[in-house]
């Protein structure tokens, strides 16, 4: 085997141009897959503690009527916080969130929206609460920036909004814009107006209610508080797994044609091969091979190329990752429009798995595409070989 | 049986499939051949000389009839055992020289030590008093496609020594050289089987050769026609 790679690596070399064109484009796509599953991997990981970080800290707690995806449901979706999670939430490690179907009039304009009650001492999530504390003439509320642009909304704007209260009577008030946030995190941004939790309790007619918990610490949850259910972090996040999952496919696609013209190339080169060099196979044959031994052989000679494309693809590689992660990739698009947390720009992370696995799956093909052919040679009659004359 | 014996045939036939018919190239052919023979299958294009060379190097097998080569019986030895007897007793000589075209001199001739997995200090030594023989320590670090035709012949001539098999088998290998390549070449083999006991059989229909046969092997429509010893 040692002799064979010695001897695979010299025929490689020796084979000149055509090599470098393989091992080429073959690194092409080793450094393209893990650009870009390296980029996923970033958005993954970034999307994740975004999300962490905005709103769902280590997991939450659910009224088992609440429904993200249905705004009607939240006139029910809403029930006195359970006396045992008091403690926690006096420490800062739990949050209650109440949250309301409104509206808001922005110059005179109509829009629907969520009016979210939070407790402007909290410091699990990163909104800026504590500016729901500020005094003034009106109700002190924060928005998002995409909530702040799409109303045209600035720091320092009053403007009304309109709820129902528990028993369905309209009630109105003015807000006062107290401050304005960036954030990836668009469910805690478009369409919504934080407020401090108490003010919010006693419009809507709910004290000492909330709609959704969120808290620091996962561990021992019980999976059901009375008619509140858990939502573990992992459920929480499962929708980055899903939309990182589709991306990935639609991403393969891309990169999975560059390895099959790579593969294709090497495949054509050794079916050339095992034709020109059958004098070739003859003398190793007559120098003491085993035909067998000759197939193993040619099949190291064409899985090296995958070897050689590792090698020149670290050479250009490495530093194009390297800068591609810390400069970032912007993709052009808000995820406000994208309407997914997402960076505006986005960083790439190259995990060990990541690069072995891609070193693994291009070895094995480009080995699988190497021996297909290869094959071939144990079956050949060594005597025309040697006369070259095999068809 | 007789210690000396290298190469014994036995009612050697081979066929070889032609459309929907057979074409017998060697029609029972009895040979022997001791330890240290200078010998050649001599006879015209298409008489059988590779055809029968190739089989006692086990590169082929008999249709009928028994070779023995070393003591082994070629049609009945497995491809690992054929291989082996090829690796370790065997050097073979090409007309086309069959050299490794991206692997220096040095290289090509070391090639059947490393088959052999020897350490690489008694393969420095093989090679380079194998290059010694044939006059190329100097063309050591070329590679074959910067040698002339009689040099490549020379490299191969190393290449099937260095191991110093007991028996070498040269197809026609002569027929791409000049007159002075040829006999420079051929006084290098019988130094060789002089110097080191080892028996040389050749195919060829070169003069050149022929004169420097100790036993001449007439061949003739895959028959021996007559054997001459001088
Ligand atoms: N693989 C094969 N299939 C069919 N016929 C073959 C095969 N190999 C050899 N022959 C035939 O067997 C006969 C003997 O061939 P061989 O190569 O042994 O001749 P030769 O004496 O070496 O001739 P030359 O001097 O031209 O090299 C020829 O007629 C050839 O056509
Ligand atoms: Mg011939």
């Amino acid at each position: 085997m040692k002799l064979a790679i010695k001897l695979a690596f010299k025929n490689l070399i020796g084979a000149g141009l055509r090599t470098w064109l393989n091992v080429i484009v073959l690194s092409f796509s080793f450094v393209m897959i893990i650009a870009a599953k390296g980029i996923l991997v970033g958005w993954d990981r970034q999307a994740k503690k975004d999300m962490a970080d905005w709103e769902i800290a280590g997991g939450q707690y659910w009224n088992a009527n609440y429904d993200p995806y249905d705004a009607f449901t939240l006139t029910e979706a809403h029930s006195v916080i359970p006396g045992q999670f008091k403690d926690e939430i006096e420490r800062g490690d739990m949050v209650p969130v109440l949250i309301t179907q409104g509206t808001i009039y922005p110059e005179g304009r109509m829009q629907s929206i969520l009016i979210k009650g939070i407790d402007p001492g909290q410091s699990l999530l990163e909104l800026p609460t504590g500016r729901l504390d500020t005094a003034a003439g009106a109700l002190p509320a924060i928005i998002g920036s995409n909530m702040a642009r799409a109303n045209r909304l600035s720091k320092g704007d009053y403007v009304t909004i309109r709820w129902r209260d528990a028993n369905g009577t309209f009630d109105a008030a003015e807000i006062l814009i107290t401050d304005i946030f960036t954030t990836n995190v668009p469910t805690v941004d478009v369409g919504q107006v934080w407020i401090a939790l108490d003010s919010l309790q006693s419009m809507v007619l709910m004290p000492g209610e909330a709609t959704i918990l969120t808290f620091r610490d996962q561990e021992n949850r019980e999976a059901g508080v009375g008619d509140w259910k858990l939502m573990t972090y992992k459920s929480l996040v499962s929708e980055v797994d899903e939309m990182i999952k589709t991306k990935s496919v639609g991403q393969s696609i891309f990169y999975i044609i560059l390895l099959i013209l790579a593969l294709l190339a090497i495949f054509d080169t050794q079916v050339l091969s095992i034709f020109r060099r059958q004098k070739e196979i003859g003398t190793y044959v007559a120098l003491g091979y085993t035909r067998k031994e000759v197939v193993l052989l040619f099949t190291v000679e064409g899985a090296m190329h995958a070897v050689l494309a590792a090698v020149t693809g670290a050479i250009y590689g490495i530093p194009l990752l390297v800068w591609l992660a810390n400069k970032g990739i912007s993709l052009g698009m808000s995820s406000a429009e994208f309407g997914f947390t997402m960076a505006d720009t986005m960083y790439p992370v190259y995990s060990g798995s990541l690069i072995i696995g891609t070193t693994l799956l291009v070895m094995i093909a480009t080995t699988i595409v190497s021996y297909w052919p290869s094959r071939r040679i144990a079956k050949m009659n060594p005597t025309e070989a040697l006369r070259g004359k095999l068809q | 049986m007789n210690n000396n014996l290298i190469i014994e045939t036995k009612h050697l036939t081979k066929r070889f499939p032609m459309g929907k018919g057979e074409f017998t190239a060697l029609k029972g052919i009895d040979l022997t051949l001791g330890k240290g023979e200078f010998t050649g299958l001599i006879g015209p294009s298409g008489s059988g000389k590779t055809t029968l060379l190739n089989i006692i190097g086990s590169l082929d097998s008999p249709t009928e009839g028994e070779v023995i080569v070393m003591g082994s019986s070629v049609g009945i030895m497995s491809a690992k055992e054929a291989a082996r007897l090829r690796k370790e007793n065997l050097g073979f000589i090409f007309q086309s020289y069959n050299l490794l075209q991206v692997h220096t001199v040095y290289e090509n001739v070391e090639f059947p030590l490393l088959l052999l997995k020897l350490s690489s200090s008694e393969r420095r030594k093989m090679v380079h008093d194998a290059l010694e023989w044939v006059g190329l320590t100097d063309k050591m670090k070329q590679k074959p496609p910067q040698l002339s035709g009689g040099e490549c012949q020379r490299v191969a001539i190393a290449r099937a020594m260095v191991k110093r098999p007991s028996l070498v088998l040269a197809d026609e290998p002569t027929a791409n050289l000049d007159a002075a390549n040829s006999h420079n070449i051929l006084q290098t083999m019988v130094k060789l089987n002089q110097d080191l006991m080892t028996t040389f059989l050749f195919a060829t229909h070169d003069d050149k050769v022929i004169g420097y046969l100790r036993r001449k092997i007439y061949l003739k429509d895959g028959l021996v026609d007559k054997i001459e010893t001088a």
